[in-house]
Parts: structure tokens; sequence; C-alpha cells
């Protein structure tokens, strides 16, 4: 006799099974279709627009020709400034709130406080971007007022993805540092923050696509329509000037300009994506190479 | 003389009380062991004699621990040099991520100031540490290889090894052999007992077989309390207590 024949309780369990899987793969499919549609058909209008010029020259005739060097190199201005100011203050506050600070009512209030920010719509940081830094710090419209407002809107990210990131080093690592006789500090340094490094950069990483993307904080700030810059250097914009953006160049093409050809702001949006694409490759490419070098 | 004295030590974590009046001395050079039941607080009193518990908030002491006879307690008491003085063996190995050699020589970089600590002198302490624990016939030709590669027996006697370029005089060890097969337990036995006379060695074990093997006095713990201590051997055939009496019998049987 059998006694490992297929009853029907196991073709209940089996038909369970197969039902299971081909929801999930449909739900797959779901998403991922109109994520390739939407890229395809945006590559697909942009193509005529989509050539080296239009990277390496600004617009033209009321936007309606040339390319969008002044926003890309805006965008490279903002999203680089914003982040060197949010990293450092950003990871030294997670530092401080998971190495140092005591279990208190406080901290802990803090601790929340920092996940509600991270979660506050950025119109709001927009807002708080002009009365502090244009207004009240005196900054004016200008790179430097945009900059600053990004790194308000995602340093509270940084910090709890930090604060993840630091918290997953063992607290073994830790111990075995203070019972050689380190500092606090000693041990953040040599261990801490290097066995946490993949995460935090994991962390900043992502923020790059939200501060490249968002025009509501640098709309308010210090991105304008359209300003004309030296063409051929590499810095052409000084930091208490405004400057064009290419989140804030796509809102133009696509709402305040009539008369546009489809592929130009098709083309500014592939832009968009590919930087971002880009330095996430090269984000998790550093990842790779950070681990293996760990082992 | 003694290197480890404590005088009515007790402590809590938050409202549970672990340690309850610990007083407790233990010979310098000899080597010590801590004995009782899960539970009874043995890592708890190993971990205040170089304070490293206080990491943790919720801990409150109070009396005193004299080492080297100075009451680590007082105000002008370095943590930093305490713990490089009185270092810690954990249950499970914990090398630090990295290689052999940077285990072994990351405490020099912690203390030494740089001009002391040229390739050579790094060189030197590595083989001096590793050949101290008889690791270096084995890793001489990897020392650049990840400590976590290693086997467990060379995980634990690494996390040894990098101790001693500290010079410490007092060797805390939380059942170092927990994690180990009969032959990587023996060779830490070894090592130990050769340690008589250069380090104090306090030695918590479940194991009470390993406890009469290696030491030459025992302290037996019960809820926070100890109950007994003195040379081993009595303690072991004369207790004086009966609750001592109950645990070794139950264990010996
Ligand atoms: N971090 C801690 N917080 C609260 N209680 C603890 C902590 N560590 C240990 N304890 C408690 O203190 C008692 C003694 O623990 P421990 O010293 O680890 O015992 P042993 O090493 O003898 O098994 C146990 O009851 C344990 O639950
Ligand atoms: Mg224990």
């Amino acid at each position: 006799m059998n006694r490992f024949a297929t009853t029907p309780l196991v073709q209940a369990k089996l038909r369970q099974e197969a039902l299971a899987s081909y929801a999930a793969l449909g739900m797959l499919v779901c998403i991922l279709l109109p994520l390739f549609g939407m890229v395809g058909d945006l590559v697909w209008q942009a193509a005529p627009s989509l050539t080296w010029q239009f990277l390496t020259t600004a617009p033209t005739h009321g936007m309606r020709e040339g390319g969008v060097r002044p926003a890309f190199i805006g965008t490279l201005y903002l999203v680089t400034i914003s982040l060197a100011v949010a990293t450092p203050i950003g990871v030294l506050a997670a530092v401080y709130l998971t190495e140092y600070a005591q279990d208190t009512w406080f901290n802990r209030a803090v601790n929340i406080a920092v996940l509600n920010l991270a979660g506050v719509p950025s119109i709001v940081h927009a807002l708080f971007g002009l009365g502090a830094f244009v207004y009240a710090a005196q900054l004016g419209y200008s790179i430097l007022s945009a900059s600053l407002t990004l790194a308000i809107m995602t340093m509270p990210v940084i910090i709890a993805s930090t604060r993840e990131a630091l918290l997953s080093v063992p607290r073994s690592y830790r111990e075995a540092c203070w019972n050689l006789g380190a500092s606090r500090w000693q041990t953040i340094r040599a261990i801490v923050l290097p066995n946490a490094l993949s995460g935090i950069l994991t962390g900043v990483i992502l923020q790059v696509s939200r501060a490249a993307g968002e025009t509501a904080p640098i709309m308010f700030t210090g991105a304008v329509f359209y300003k004309a810059i030296q063409p051929g250097t590499l810095l052409p914009y000084a930091l208490d000037e405004q400057c064009m953006a290419l989140s804030m160049h796509l809102y133009t093409l696509s709402t305040q300009t009539p008369g546009v050809a489809a592929s130009i702001p098709n083309a500014t949006a592939v832009l968009l994506l590919g930087l971002v694409f880009l330095v996430n490759s090269a984000a998790i490419g550093l990842r790779t190479f950070l681990r293996s070098r760990g082992k | 003389m003694n290197a480890i004295e404590t005088c009515q030590l007790s402590l809590w974590y938050g409202t549970f009380q672990a340690l309850k009046g610990i007083t407790l001395e233990v010979e310098q050079g000899g080597i010590t062991a801590l004995i009782g039941p899960s539970g009874c607080g043995k890592t708890t009193l190993l971990r205040c004699c170089n304070r490293i518990n206080e990491r943790i908030p919720s801990v409150r002491t109070t009396g005193e621990i004299q080492i080297l006879g100075k009451n680590i307690y007082d105000a002008d008491v370095s943590l930093l040099e305490l713990r490089k003085l009185a270092g810690m063996v954990f249950q499970r190995p914990n090398p630090l991520p990295m290689s052999i050699y940077e285990n072994i020589v990351f405490g020099m970089r912690l203390h030494a100031p740089p001009e002391e600590r040229t390739r050579a002198v790094l060189d030197q302490a590595v083989e001096k540490a590793l050949t101290g624990t008889g690791l270096w016939d084995d890793l001489k030709d990897k020392l650049h290889t990840p400590a976590i590669s290693l086997q467990l027996e060379q995980q634990q006697k690494l996390c040894i090894a990098r101790l001693l370029p500290l010079q410490p005089e007092i060797i805390l060890m939380d059942e170092p052999c927990a994690a180990l097969d009969i032959a990587g337990t023996e060779s830490i036995e070894q090592l130990i007992r050769s340690w008589k006379g250069v380090y104090t060695t306090l030695i918590v074990t479940h194991n009470m077989a390993q406890a009469r093997r290696v030491s030459s006095h025992s302290a037996f713990m019960l809820s926070g309390e100890l109950v007994e201590n003195g040379l081993t051997e009595p303690l072991f055939t004369q207790p004086k207590d009966p609750r001592t009496a109950e645990y070794v019998s139950g264990h010996l049987a």
C-alpha cells in the first residue's frame, strides 16, 4: 500500500499553492506593466530630442527649442549642496540618538518627532524654507535658500535610515570594543560607522531622487523659470543666485509654455530619470564593493 | 594580596536586584571560578569588575569594588584604563569584523600613541599574542584574512589574544568554553592554567568539572547572593553550606 499517495486534502493544498503563486505573479505583472509602459512611452516620445545638444545647450525661442543645460546644472547644484549639508548633520544626529542619548522621555519624543518630520509634505517644507531662509536669514531667493530647504526636507529621512543602519550593528561588536578600553567615539569611528556605512549610504542615495524631483520647495525659495548662464563654464551659478532646475523646468514646459513639442518635456523627464538611475546604480555598486571588502 | 575585593556589592536592573551584598576576595595571580545556576548573577558580577554594566541604562550599583587596591567607583578612576587592565572574554567568541592582525592590534591602536605604533612594534605584538595563545603556527600565514572565517575555537583564542598586547592584570572570562567542543575546551583550560601567577583569572563556568580542573578558589552564587567561597577542593568535597552541597552533588552525580 502506498502510504504517500495524494489524498484529497493534499490536492486542495496544491490548488491553494498554485492559486497563491499565480495571484502573486499577477500582481507583479500589474505593477511592472504600467512601470515599463510609462518609461517606454516616455523614452519613445522623447526620442527626437534625446541628443547630446539637449544636454549641452540652453533653451531657446521661449523654451520651445534648444536644450536644458542650465536646468541640468542647477539640479546638480541643488542636490549636491543639499545632501552635503544634510548628510553630516543627519548622520551625526542619528549617532547621538542611538549611541549617546539616554533612554529618557525627551529622547523618545525626539525619535518620534524625527519619524513624523520624515512624513511632512514637501509644500510645508517649502513654506518653512521661504520663511526661514529667504526672509529670516535674509539669503533671498537663491541656490543657497533652495538647497537648505531641500536639506531640511531630506534630513529627517537620513536620520531615520542612519538610525536603522546603526542599530543593525551587533551589540557584541560594541561590547568587544568597550572591553578593550575604547571610548564611545573610538568605538563609533572604528566599528559602528564602518559597519553601518552601506546602510547609511542607501538612505542618503534614496534622498538624491527626492531632492532632484521635488518642485515645490525650490520653486518657493530659489528656482526660476528661465535664467541665462555662461556657456562652457563648469560652475556657472553663484550660490546667491537663483537657478533653473530639471523638476521646475518640466513643470514650466508642461503647464506654462504653450506650443512646446512633446519631445522636449519628455526628454527632460528622461534626463531626470537617467540622473537618478545613474546615482542609484553607482550607490549599489559602491555598496557591493563595501560589503565585499568587509567580509 | 587580592586583585579584586568586592564589599557589600549590590546591583539593580531597574527594580530587580541581581546582586545582593556580595563580599568576595579574588587572589592575585590565582584562578578563581564563579559557579552557580543560570540567572544567579555570575555574569553580572563579572561585568561589574570593569564597570561595563553601566552601559546598560537602568543599572544602579551600591557598595565597593577594590581592584589592585583602588576602589573603581572613585571619581578619579578612568574607565578606559580600567577596562584595559581588566579584559573580558565572552561566552560567544566576538572577534571584530576585520582581519586577524587588525583584531590583535586593535587595542594598541586605541591606547598607544601613534609614534609607538610602528609596523615592527605591531608585528611583534601580534606574534607574541598569537604565540601566547598557541595560534601562531596555524595562523602566521593568514594574518590578513578575516577573523570571522576562523573556527570557533580559534576565534575564542583570538579574542583572548587580543587582550594580551594591552598587558592586562586581570582576565574576566564568562563561560569561555560554552560554545566549544571537548578539544577546544581542553586547550582553553590548558591556557588558563598556564596563566597562574601571571594574570588574575576570574572565570564563570557552568561546568563543575571544569571549575575543579582549572581553579584554585571557587565561589558559589545563588539568586544574587554569594553563598560560599574558598579553596576549590574543600568547597566541592566538604561544602559548609547545605545549599552548596545540594548544588555541587546534584551536578557531580
Ligand atoms: N540587562 C538586563 N536587564 C534586566 N535584567 C537582567 C539584565 N541582565 C541580566 N538580568 C537579570 O539578572 C539576573 C542575573 O543575570 P546574569 O548575571 O546574566 O546570570 P548568570 O550569568 O548567572 O546566568 C537574571 O535574573 C537576569 O534575568
Ligand atoms: Mg551568564
